[in-house]
């Protein structure tokens, strides 16, 4: 039985990120020349952390499967950044975007961890700002900011609707700067394979050159992944083509455990599906639902008249539409979470009432905001996002309301972490998306950006030191020894038994239906039964993908389906814990919905007597059903409730 | 400075500098030339070009003026060529469909050409003749300059006679057009390169480019045409 | 209501560097112009695959518009006909019954040929790391608000920290230049306070390692801000010239 130990620091919760570094071990200048890190991923939190490593000395290398580490998909983030400044004298604090954070998250989160994230958080923008991350600014010359679902208060920092990109590109110039110094190399194209354990440890990484195709190892005396989320696995979703879960994946298999694997948010603001060759869902920013307001026809037969084509939604008067965020929850009105919002949406389409060919979308509007606002302003708003939709759709949006719906966006689950982000498994720690995260059962917006750069720039470079401050007299490795050789003829071993299956099918097709099965059972409201039967499905996939792919070309080239494949392999198998994971949490809470589970005006009831833990779950072998462990989440400042934004 | 000049924006620059110090030459050689359109049987544009002939500042600009050309046709080139190694060897299958870029932004150095060959003619009709060789034509006459009689080379009397010819007039007037169209782009283009440009001024200097060019290509053009068609002797 | 077209593609496919290149035609029926152009080389791929044969490799990734990783230049125009888009944001409703689709890689000596249609853009991030930044570390900053920036230099500022790195201004130019690329990051930095303090150095250093990479000179043709997804300005190229000369004076 392998022990779950937090590490959570003593001391009243306020105290214990200070506690921690004032008892921490530290590396000496000199010894940290003498210690390399490996980073896997150039997201947020990567790029931030593998820049940080480099300013304090350590030799790092950092791995993208992309040509530039800019491309990491945080670039894609659009709304904004949470931080708890206050700027705007509304009545916000760090306890206040803690505790937003905690229930935001349906209670499943770690209170240490999340206060500690809202503490930083400060910190983050200061340092973007220094690095010349172009932030939205008023007349004064000072930060702007606005709000995002899940807050009474305006916390959310942004640029435009790019502050993904903006601030991913502040981390990755910061690690360009670290690449000139040469304390950081780089290592594009290039895909993490295997993880390499010496005496218990992570020591290095297998990882497969893209371009050659080649195998190549690397030594760290620590390994750090920030490779991302799995809402791929859906094969629909908001996320990138290359976004995968395989780092992760090895991790997991390697002894790392798997937290909460069920918990996936539902972004409530896509532009719905449109066919059946679709390769993704594109994301409009929640910052929309700031003016939008969101809303499906009063009456069925209207809404068959839209479907049919037979009538706008501008044709449509005023009291004959439903506003329902706003009927159904007052307070909070058009911006509640998202996992509310997502499910209100599925609520309204199987009652008949969605729009659309298909049925499958509701309306978000902007015309009373440009009623009272002006067109220039909401241009000026959210000019990029409405060019974007007008791109993929033909409409537009000034015109006519926007059609959204909800689609996979972020995975709360991931690998489990202590307090200093480390896995289960010594030296290797998780970061970023990849964690099993301090967002509990359901992120809140604008949390990503904070959480990924809190991970990098402001918990890694202490907590590493604290893991590396034993390890300074341990030799760099050859890569030679053995645990490097098997790990490398284990990753071979896998590339060429997929080339070897030759069958009939391709990566994608096989993608589709494995993410056709988790959208209908394992997606926006779950069941018993019906986690029983992805189940069984899943497996048939498992089994359908091993002998039935047909990857094209030679492991030893540039080979786009043979990455595809070996990172699907992974996604069928994450698919089916995930619905395990589901099966067995036999609760609703945040984005886990259980349809046995809701209150009598359908929301989700949490089960806190038996289920106020994080879920971990053991790898056991091929074919082994993994072992369940479980981290129990003591509540020493917030009260649990049952969530309500009426 | 010279790590500067020899960079891409530094071989710009001098493209640029020499560029505008050639437009400041054509503003000048245009006013003399308007004087052709006196109709006073030369003796103004005689007195003009006595003027400039004379003053001692003209003498020293003179040898930068070529100084100004031979830069500017040598960086022309420098740049062309490295541009061509720059944009590889292959080229687009299906051409180049980007729409709103001007056509004599993409062809500078064939304008360039147009004009240089158009300079080797003009140098030989006058240049060479008044400086050099001389010409019967020149012969000395005596104009008013400021209450004062003046003997001066008749300078009037070779260009009239000059172009008399029609086929000079024509290649005088390709020329001209040439030599428009290069600067609707390399006005606008030469401050763009020193940084004197924003979102405004941008728009501002590419009218005025184009309003000077056509000034100037209309301006040197049509004195030809005018003398052909009007100034010439029966 | 769902439109469908047929198409013939030319496809550039090369097999690798140094391989020779050459067009290969296939013909595509049933397309629905809502698909997006990339969804379109996903139906051409699945066509390859289950004919045996290799799928065409071309750079995408985020698949809306901000990754930057997708590139190809499509019947004479980089990211295709449509104006302030990217390939990936390119839908075939852009393109008519029966027409014949010319489908080729960037061509520009900075960035080389890796297979069909992809093109290594690394030298991008060489220019980056050679000063396209601010050299602060993490950590001992001040307060975000402790310097006032004007609104105006703020926007302008993001607006030249849109560029996505995606090359097409390379692609577009006929000089091969990167000019476009460089100064917009030149231009975001220097209009903020927090970046001014290097504006001189980091102009020359990138200007100095674009050069080096065999990247061709501006003159000013202005393809690139036409065929620029974000539509970067071309005054960031006046901007990067002032910087630029303004470093050199001084030294």
């Amino acid at each position: 039985m392998v022990k779950l130990d937090a590490k959570i620091p003593d001391g009243p919760l306020a105290r214990k990120w200070d506690n921690y570094k004032a008892n921490q071990k530290l590396v000496n200048p000199a010894n940290k020349r003498k210690l390399d890190i490996i980073v896997v991923g150039t997201g947020l939190a990567g790029a931030s952390a593998a820049a940080s490593f480099g300013e304090m000395g350590f030799n790092v290398k950092v791995f993208t499967i992309q040509d530039s580490p800019r491309r990491a998909h945080s670039i894609a983030a659009q709304g904004g950044i949470n931080a708890a400044k206050n700027y705007p004298n509304d009545g916000d604090s760090v306890y206040r975007l803690f505790y937003d954070t905690v229930k935001g998250g349906d209670y499943r989160a770690r209170e240490a961890n999340v206060y500690r994230l809202a503490q930083v958080s400060n910190n983050i923008i200061d340092q973007c700002v220094a690095q010349g991350v172009p932030f939205a600014r008023e007349y004064g010359g000072l930060l702007d900011n606005r709000s995002f679902g899940g807050a009474q208060v305006s916390r959310t920092f942004y640029a435009k609707g790019q502050t993904g990109q903006q601030l991913l590109l502040g981390a990755y110039q910061a690690l360009m700067r670290q690449v000139h110094a040469g304390s950081v190399k780089l290592y594009t194209r290039n895909e993490m394979v295997e993880i390499v354990i010496v005496d218990g440890k992570a020591r290095g990484i297998i990882s497969r050159n893209l371009v050659t195709g080649k195998l190549e190892r690397h030594f760290g005396h620590a390994v750090v992944l920030a490779t991302g989320g799995y809402g791929n696995t859906f094969f629909l979703s908001t996320n990138a083509m290359g976004s995968n879960g395989s780092a992760a994946w090895k991790a997991y298999k390697k002894g790392a455990m798997f937290a909460n694997p069920c918990f996936a948010q539902i972004h409530p603001t896509c532009i719905p599906v449109h066919g059946k060759f679709q390769s993704k869902l594109t994301l409009m920013s929640e910052s929309l639902r700031n003016d939008g307001r969101i809303w499906v026809p009063k009456k069925k037969e209207d809404a068959e008249a839209i479907r049919a084509g037979k009538l706008k939604p501008t044709e449509i008067a005023e009291e004959d539409r439903d506003y329902y965020l706003e009927r159904r929850y007052p307070a909070f009105g058009n911006l509640v979470p998202r996992d509310v919002a997502s499910r209100a949406a599925k609520e309204r389409c199987d009652a008949g009432y969605g729009v659309g060919p298909t049925g499958l979308a509701v309306y978000l509007d902007f015309q009373s905001a440009i009623d009272r606002l002006g067109r220039d302003a909401i241009e000026a708003r959210y000019g990029n996002l409405f060019q974007m939709y007008e791109k993929i759709v033909d409409d537009n949006p000034y015109e006519t309301p926007m059609m959204i719906y909800p689609a996979i966006h972020y995975t709360m689950g991931g690998i489990w972490v202590d307090y200093e982000l480390q896995t289960t498994v010594p030296g290797l720690f998780c970061a970023g998306e990849a964690n099993f995260s301090d967002h509990g059962a359901n992120r809140l917006g604008a949390s990503a950006l904070m959480q990924g750069l809190a991970d990098g720039y402001f918990v890694l470079p202490y907590t590493i030191q604290n893991y590396l401050a034993d390890d300074i007299s341990t030799p760099r490795m050859t890569t030679e020894e053995r645990e490097f050789e098997d790990a490398e003829k284990s990753a071979k071993d896998r590339l060429d038994k997929i080339m070897s299956i030759n069958g009939k099918r391709s990566v994608d097709s096989i993608h589709k239906e494995l993410g056709l099965v988790m959208w209908d059972f394992v997606g926006m409201a779950r069941n018993k039964e019906g986690l029983q039967q992805a189940i069984e499905k899943i497996q048939a996939i498992k089994k359908e993908f091993w002998t039935n792919v047909r990857i094209p070309g030679s492991a030893e080239d540039m080979n786009a389906e043979l990455e595809k494949a070996g990172r699907l392999a992974d996604f069928i198998e994450i698919g089916e814990l995930m619905a395990r994971d589901a099966l067995h949490r036999e609760e609703s809470c945040g984005g886990h919905f259980r349809e046995e589970y809701q209150t009598e005006d359908g929301e989700a009831l949490r089960q806190d007597d038996k289920f106020t833990y994080t879920a971990c779950w053991q790898y056991k072998g091929e074919d082994q059903e993994p072992e369940l462990h479980r981290e129990d989440l003591t509540f020493e400042v917030v009260k649990l409730v049952q969530r309500n934004y009426k | 400075m010279s790590s500067t000049l020899g960079s891409s924006i530094g071989k710009k620059l001098l493209m640029s500098i020499s560029g505008l110090f050639l437009i400041l030459f054509l503003i000048v050689h245009l006013t003399v030339n308007s004087l052709l359109l006196v109709p006073d049987g030369g003796d103004l544009f005689n007195a003009g070009a006595h003027f400039m002939a004379t003053n001692p500042a003209i003498r020293v600009i003179e040898p930068l003026l070529a100084i100004g050309f031979l830069v500017h046709i040598i960086y022309g080139v420098k740049l062309t060529l490295e541009n061509r190694k720059a944009r590889g060897p292959a080229r687009y299958a299906s051409g180049k469909k980007t729409t709103g870029v001007t056509w004599a932004s993409q062809n500078m150095l064939v304008l360039g050409i147009t004009v240089a060959a158009f300079l080797v003619l003009h140098i030989a009709n006058f240049w060479v003749k008044m400086k050099l060789t001389g010409d019967p034509l020149l012969e000395h006459t005596t104009v008013d300059i400021a209450g004062v009689p003046t003997e001066v080379e008749n300078a009037y009397a070779l260009v009239n006679a000059t172009f008399g010819y029609l086929w000079i007039v024509v290649v005088y007037v390709i020329g001209a057009v040439g030599l428009a169209i290069h600067l609707s782009h390399g006005f606008w283009s030469a401050f763009q390169t020193i940084g004197f440009s924003n979102l405004k001024w941008r728009k501002r200097l590419s009218v005025l480019g184009n309003i000077f060019a056509w000034i100037i290509g209309i301006g040197f053009s049509s004195i030809a045409v005018l003398q052909y068609l009007f100034y010439q002797p029966n | 209501m769902e439109t469908t077209i047929n198409i013939k593609l030319k496809v550039w496919r090369q097999a690798g560097p140094k391989a020779k290149g050459r067009f290969e035609t296939y013909e595509l029926n049933n397309i629905s112009t809502d698909s997006s152009f990339l969804e379109m080389l996903d139906i051409l791929n699945e066509q390859l695959i289950n004919e045996g044969k290799e799928p065409v490799a071309f750079d995408h990734d985020c698949r809306e518009g901000i990754c930057g990783m997708c590139s190809l230049y499509i019947n004479g125009r980089p990211h295709g006909p449509d104006d302030d888009v990217t390939t990936c944001q390119l839908h075939m409703r852009k393109f008519k019954d029966g027409e014949t689709i010319t489908v080729e890689p960037w061509r520009s000596a900075g960035f080389p040929i890796i297979k069909d249609l992809i093109v290594d853009r690394t030298a991008f991030d060489k220019i980056i790391a050679a000063g396209g930044y601010i050299s602060v570390s993490t950590g001992g900053v001040p307060d975000a608000n402790a310097i006032p920036i004007p609104k105006e230099d703020a926007d302008e500022a993001m607006d030249a920290a849109s560029c996505i790195g995606c090359g097409a201004c390379v692609a577009a130019c006929k000089n091969g230049s990167a000019m476009l690329f460089v100064s917009a990051k030149v231009s975001q930095l220097a209009l903020l306070p927090q970046g001014r303090v290097e504006a001189a150095r980091r102009a020359k250093n990138m200007v100095a390692k674009m050069d080096e990479l065999g990247f061709g000179n501006c003159t000013n043709t202005g393809a690139c801000e036409v065929e620029c997804p974000k539509g970067i300005s071309l005054a960031n190229i006046a901007r990067l010239n002032r910087e630029f000369l303004k470093a050199g004076i001084q030294d």
